[in-house]
């Protein structure tokens, strides 16, 4: 039987494997067998390190060298040397660039680990439906150091000081929410965790309910002690049958054990919590919509002042937080507010939890510590773009957000940075594009989201949101006028300027910020109506080569409209008016005769 | 109170906290438009959604503009409400209303008295840049009322009225983006809804959306058929609204006018409901003496308190959300119907003109009339008691419609017998009337003496509910007064739970009582117009010589001639009715 | 389980679970308690994770391994769902992704009874709360 005492890890990732990964493994594989090593090193192929720039990666164990721009030619060199003699290849070691040092051990790579987890701290670690490993992993310790040790002025004043804000898009200081609500008086309050994630392609809310109830619901009796209430409410999407069971085993279990109930760890404080089903609409994420639809009214937004914390849910003082704002109290009140504000940046403390979708090689659910930028997340944690393609845009803070270009790729992301740069934080979502992606599709696309999403209620929400997207849908059909630019930015304006709630206070950025930085893509579509990405059906045509084309019918005897006709053994010719684009006859040419102009 | 200092437009001034930027505007005469907002002063109703975003305004600092009508201001704030951005955003938001709004105002219902026409033509607006989709919606036609929704623009002021006011719950928005409107749950119609047409929603729409049925057409016709005697009722309300639709004054009373105005119209016999009104006290009068006198003589079958019937929207306001309560109201017909169940008999006789033959109109502030005149049992064989109620508005639209010069005409008379009325029986038209028109005659028929005064102002006033104990000699009657549905709920909630201390109870739906009708000139949000109505009215009372009801001579008439004594065998035939329970 | 009525109350929990994952961990039996935690959440069980848990415990049940089997939240690796960590006494947890049957089979057989290791392991890119 063969007993490894060496592995030689070649990563398999997309970007590492575009960069001939697969012949480095062969030539490794190759080299031990030469060698007649064969049953003591393993050659084995990974998953991405998330370090495809320097890719491929090579890592070697039990030692943890860490190799980086490896080539197939490297192979042999590695064994020999590495292998054999016991001596370390310099060249390929990675340089840390801020020290210019060699760095031979993957535990001191900087880049290495760019995730920190503190509100995912505990998903895929423990059994989230036992209650056990949360309590062995620190659980609910938070709360007993509350109720035992703090006044909740002093837990106000711990959470301030950490410098959390919310993360549900806003990022409103958390510590001076609680306060608020504390200070207002009121026989009886109430604490809503806002569990109605609606961003396109976000579900870290989901996940953390999913893997880590029992943090939710601690961080709640947490937040319901500072500002006086005894009760909480659950707000979340019938949508996510999962996390409701999780969280209702969850709920069960902390009342079993006394962590929910009266008199809570010997204390005078008594916590209970409901959950409160929401059917889904993105609205119902603004708090006072999000309150009314708790209340069985219609889930739509009213004008704030007042604000929840004086008049919430049934008229009492109520304070919302989203799920992963709760999810990071009880490590800052075991761990401390310094050690908290010690990671981010100097107005975003803390992590960021992402939810990485679209032109991205590891799609996936990242938590990172503010102030990374853009380049670290996309290239160094997502490995990259997919199938090799050139990086268009980042698309942040869902259908409110905004796109950032290659301009803002080593922006430190924070709050204010994403602002600054056109966009936001929102709750997470970050959907990667690339140079075939149509920005005025990709408006487009957002846009129908608002659409489907508005509440109604007031007019340039309703009306105007309209307009916007029938002028994107005439602009994309090759019939917009560069006046049609015009009014796209002068009515997208309006409806920032003047809707009710924050949907429609930001549903036009989309629109803005690839007018800013995509205009050439507008003026393509309208002036030579062409789309550059090639996206937009309405203004591509599938036009036969001539010379390319061997008259074998194929095509004529596939299209679905009977838009092809010609001879046999002569070309062929497609009438555009009856063709409707399908592809068919791109696809099943077998001459390469048919071309998109 | 805590004073906010503030500038407008360059013009500093100093408003208690709490204010609106609208109304802070209007005390340096800056008259901020709006269109969603409404506000009845003293009258507890509000509607201020914040929806249509033309009141937007500049304000110095702020990221957005801000609601005029929801913002309240704060210490130092600069407001410009003229703005270019301020401006140019209102225009915007109007201009995108418009783009889903049918530009049929030529020969639209509501066309010269719509909001949002005034709006657009105040605005200058000339060209609508953001064409696009319109909603389209199919017309929903009751008895009553007709839902147009291609013309709403979701300004939810009905919704207010439907469900905090009146507390009915029949309108509300559904749907969503652009999709969102006011409707019905799942889309019904409303004569399949629990809607009692009231007609409030149609008293605030801004537009066309909401409007009565229109039935001056089927008037005009019978006019012109020589086949057919056509005889007129005005209910007490209308001559104290009328001449608004003629550009007078608020609060004008036009009796005559109206009078000779329906004479020039073809009426071969104008009469009046307060003619019924005053029989209506004597029917409701003697039932709430015969009950009381039971129940004070304890009696534990009887039921108290009495409640008033004259009002087609409350009637249908219990029979659906209170039917355990429906052997509580009085069995008294409303004036329209006594009206008519005594032209179509006793009057009908008199002029021998077969019943077929004899059309009845009645002229009402109200659109729920039009729902009760078509409920079966005011039909005999098929043949309304009332064929054709119209609206105050839809009388006026008749007279424009036959080149009457309103404000010259003279001044004229009821025709007799049923044309004659006491003070009593025009209070009708005001909340707490119906109740003191029945206290003067019950207090003479029960104590016999004859009454030290007239006017009960503890029954009068605009608040919501009011209570008051009359001395019947001797004997405290227990008094309560509701308009608005939504407070009459409170009572019959009280009612329900065994708690109610009063003896007799007045209801009236519509706020302000049928002065401030569904049928009545648009008010556009202008409580004032309704306070001048009710004064014009108790001042109607004032100057008539006979103010009690059983001392019309006409009724006294009626009653040897025809129906022998209150209460009678006829009387309850012609005169009374039942109730059905429609939960 | 009887209520937890103090913060001390809550520390000896704390303990006990603690010493029990410790147990589990560092090896009381050290002929071979092996630990797989399989990544749950709405991503891993939409690509297949319920069967490849069932799989795991039938089988490693089957072949008569001890091992334990639980279940947990998103391990964040969406893009390579099913993922299992698993965790031999002694030595350090190693995450594969995409772990179907044909997967799941091949780590018992390799890694689970010959402590070699097979491809497509996933290398942690994060710093846990301890780190």
């Amino acid at each position: 039987m063969a007993e490894f005492n060496t592995h030689i890890l070649v990563c398999g990732g997309t970007g590492c494997k575009a960069s001939q990964a697969d012949l480095l493994k062969t030539n490794l594989t190759k080299r031990i067998i030469d060698h007649g090593l064969h049953e003591q090193v393993q050659v084995l192929q990974t998953g991405c390190f998330g370090f495809c720039e320097k890719g491929p990666i090579v890592k070697i164990q039990p030692d943890n060298t860490f190799y980086v721009s490896v080539e197939p030619e490297d192979a042999n060199e590695i064994v020999d040397e590495h292998i054999l003699k016991g001596r370390k290849v310099e060249r390929l070691l990675y340089k840390d660039p801020k020290t210019e040092e060699k760095v031979g051990d993957s535990k001191h790579m900087d880049f290495y680990k760019k995730q920190v987890r503190i509100a995912l701290r505990n998903c895929g670690f423990i059994n989230p439906e036992n209650i056990e490993e949360y309590i062995g992993n620190d659980g609910y310790a938070a709360l007993g150091k509350c109720l035992e040790s703090y006044s909740p002025k002093e837990v106000i004043d711990l959470i301030k000081k950490s410098g959390l804000r919310g993360r549900g898009g806003g990022g409103f200081p958390t510590g001076l929410k609680w306060e608020i609500t504390h200070n207002v008086a009121g026989d009886e309050k109430f604490v809503v965790c806002n569990a109605d994630e609606g961003d396109p392609g976000a579900f870290m809310d989901r996940s953390i309910l999913e893997g880590d109830p029992h943090s939710v619901i601690e961080a709640m009796a947490i937040c319901g002690y500072c500002i006086g209430a005894s009760k909480g409410l659950v707000y979340i999407r019938a949508e996510y049958p999962l996390a409701i069971q999780r969280l209702k085993i969850a709920l069960e279990q902390a009342k079993e054990y006394g962590l929910l109930g009266p008199e809570i760890l010997g204390s005078a404080f008594n916590f209970e919590i409901e959950i409160r089903y929401g059917a889904g609409a993105f609205v119902c994420g603004e708090e006072t919509a999000l309150i009314h639809s708790m209340e069985g009214k219609r889930g739509e937004p009213t004008f704030k002042p007042p604000f929840p914390s004086e008049s919430g849910y049934m008229g009492k003082p109520t304070n919302v937080n989203n799920v992963e704002t709760f999810a990071n109290i009880p490590p800052i009140i075991n761990k401390g507010a310094d050690w908290f504000a010690s990671i981010g940046t100097e107005k975003s403390k803390g992590t960021k939890v992402f939810a990485l979708a679209g032109k991205i090689n590891n799609v996936g659910l990242i938590e990172v510590p503010m102030g990374i930028t853009l380049r670290e997340v996309i290239y160094d944690i997502g490995g990259g773009i997919k199938d090799g393609k050139e990086f268009k845009a980042v698309q942040t803070g869902g259908p409110s957000g905004g796109c950032l270009t290659i301009d803002f790729l080593d922006t430190p992301i924070d709050y204010d940075n994403l602002i600054a740069a056109g966009s936001m934080m929102g709750s997470g979502g970050m959907i990667v594009m690339d140079e075939d992606d149509c920005m005025v599709s990709i408006a487009k696309f957002y846009l129908e989201f608002t659409l489907d999403e508005s509440c109604g209620k007031c007019t340039p929400c309703r009306i105007g949101n309209k307009r916007l997207h029938e002028i994107l849908v005439k602009i994309t059909e090759g019939k917009g006028t560069s006046e049609d630019i015009d009014k796209l930015r002068m009515l997208s304006h309006v409806i920032k300027d003047t809707s009710l709630c924050g949907l429609g206070q930001t549903s036009p950025n989309p629109i803005l910020s690839t007018l800013d930085n995509f205009l050439h893509e507008y003026e393509a579509h309208v002036e030579h109506q062409s789309c550059p990405a090639g996206q937009c059906k309405a203004l591509m045509q599938y036009v036969i080569e001539d010379e390319k084309c061997t008259g074998c019918t194929l095509c004529f005897r596939n299209c679905p409209v009977g838009a092809i006709s010609g001879e046999k053994r002569s070309p062929h010719y497609i009438d555009q008016k009856l063709c409707i684009k399908c592809g068919v006859c791109f696809e099943k040419c077998k001459f390469d005769a048919i071309k998109i102009a | 109170m805590k004073k906010i200092k503030l500038n407008i437009d360059n013009k500093t001034l100093e408003v208690p906290k709490g204010t609106t930027i609208l109304d802070a505007a209007s005390v340096v005469g800056i008259d901020i438009p709006t269109l969603c907002h409404m506000k009845l002063h003293d009258m507890n109703i509000e509607n201020k959604p914040g929806g249509c975003r033309v009141c937007v305004v500049e304000v110095k600092g702020r990221r957005n503009l801000a609601p005029a009508c929801c913002t309240e201001v704060a210490e130092g704030m600069e407001i410009s409400t003229h703005s270019m951005r301020a401006v140019n955003a209102r225009r915007t938001v109007l201009e995108l209303i418009l783009s889903d709004h049918p530009s049929d105002c030529l020969v639209c219902a509501k066309s010269g008295k719509c909001d949002l026409q005034e709006m657009a033509q105040n605005m200058g607006i000339r060209e609508i840049h953001y064409q696009g989709a319109q909603s389209h919606y199919r017309e929903d036609t009751s008895p009553a009322i007709i839902r147009e929704l291609d013309k709403c623009i979701l300004c939810r002021r009905c919704e207010t009225m439907c469900n905090k006011v009146q507390s009915v719950g029949v309108l509300s928005t559904i749907n969503r983006g652009f999709e969102a409107v006011v409707s019905p749950a799942f889309e019904m119609n409303l004569d399949h809804s629990v809607c009692t047409y009231c007609g409030q929603c149609v008293a605030v729409c801004p537009t066309g959306a909401l409007t009565e049925v229109d039935e001056t057409g089927a008037v005009i016709r019978a006019l012109s058929d020589p086949s057919k005697t056509v005889i007129v009722q005005t209910a007490p309300a209308v001559r104290a609204a009328l001449g608004e639709e003629f550009e007078m004054e608020a609060g004008t009373l036009v009796t005559g006018k109206m009078v000779s105005a329906l004479r020039r119209l073809g009426f071969d016999y104008v009469f009046d409901t307060d003619f019924a009104a005053d029989l209506t006290i004597m029917e409701e009068g003697t039932e709430l003496l015969n009950r009381l006198g039971k129940y004070l003589g304890g009696d534990k079958n009887v039921k108290m308190p009495i409640l008033t019937s004259c009002c087609p929207a409350w009637v249908k306001f219990f029979e659906h959300q209170f039917p355990e309560l429906k052997d509580i109201p009085s069995t008294a017909r409303s004036p329209q119907q006594m009206f008519g169940a005594i032209a179509k008999t006793y009057f009908a006789d008199k002029i021998e003109v077969k019943r077929e033959n004899l059309v009845v109109v009645s002229i009402m502030p109200c659109v729920a009339k039009k729902y009760e005149s078509s409920r079966d049992e005011f039909a005999v064989n098929g043949n309304p008691d009332v064929d054709y109620a119209l609206t105050t508005r839809e009388l006026a639209s008749l007279i424009n419609i036959s080149n009457i010069d309103f404000k010259s005409l003279p001044e004229e008379d009821f025709d007799q017998p049923l044309g004659e009325s006491t003070g009593a029986a025009v209070i009708f038209g005001t909340t707490g009337g119906v109740i003191e028109a029945a206290v003067r005659t019950a207090y003479e028929i029960q104590t016999g003496k004859s009454l030290p005064r007239l006017d009960f102002e503890e029954l009068r006033g605009m608040e919501g509910l009011r209570k008051a104990t009359i001395d019947f000699d001797g004997t405290p009657i227990n008094i309560g007064i509701a308009h608005g549905l939504g407070n009459a709920r409170q009572l019959l909630e009280q009612i329900k739970a065994g708690e109610s201390e009063f003896h007799a109870i007045e209801i009236m739906s519509c706020p302000g009582g049928c002065i401030g009708g569904g049928g009545q000139p648009y008010h556009h949000g202008d409580v004032e117009i309704l306070k001048k109505r009710q004064k014009a009215i108790y001042s109607e009372d004032k100057n008539k010589t006979l103010r009690k009801s059983h001392e019309n001579p006409h009724i006294q008439k009626l009653y040897e001639e025809f129906l022998g004594a209150p209460m009678s065998e006829k009387a309850h035939h012609l005169l009374h009715t039942k109730y059905f329970d429609r939960s | 389980m009887t209520k937890i009525k103090s913060l001390a109350d809550l520390r000896k929990l704390k303990d006990e679970v603690q010493s029990k994952i410790q147990l589990r961990e560092k090896g009381d039996h050290p002929e071979n308690l092996v630990h797989i935690k399989v990544s749950m959440a709405t991503c891993g069980i939409a690509s297949g994770a319920k069967e490849t848990m069932n799989y795991l415990v039938e089988e490693l049940d089957h072949q008569g391994i001890d091992a334990v089997v639980t279940q947990t939240g998103c391990m964040g690796y969406c893009y390579a769902e099913p993922t299992i960590e698993v965790l031999i006494p002694g030595k350090e947890s190693v995450v594969y992704g995409f772990v179907d049957k044909v997967k799941a089979q091949e780590i018992i057989e390799k890694h689970i009874k010959l402590n070699e290791l097979v491809d497509g392991i996933i290398p942690a890119n994060y710093k846990t709360l301890e780190d």
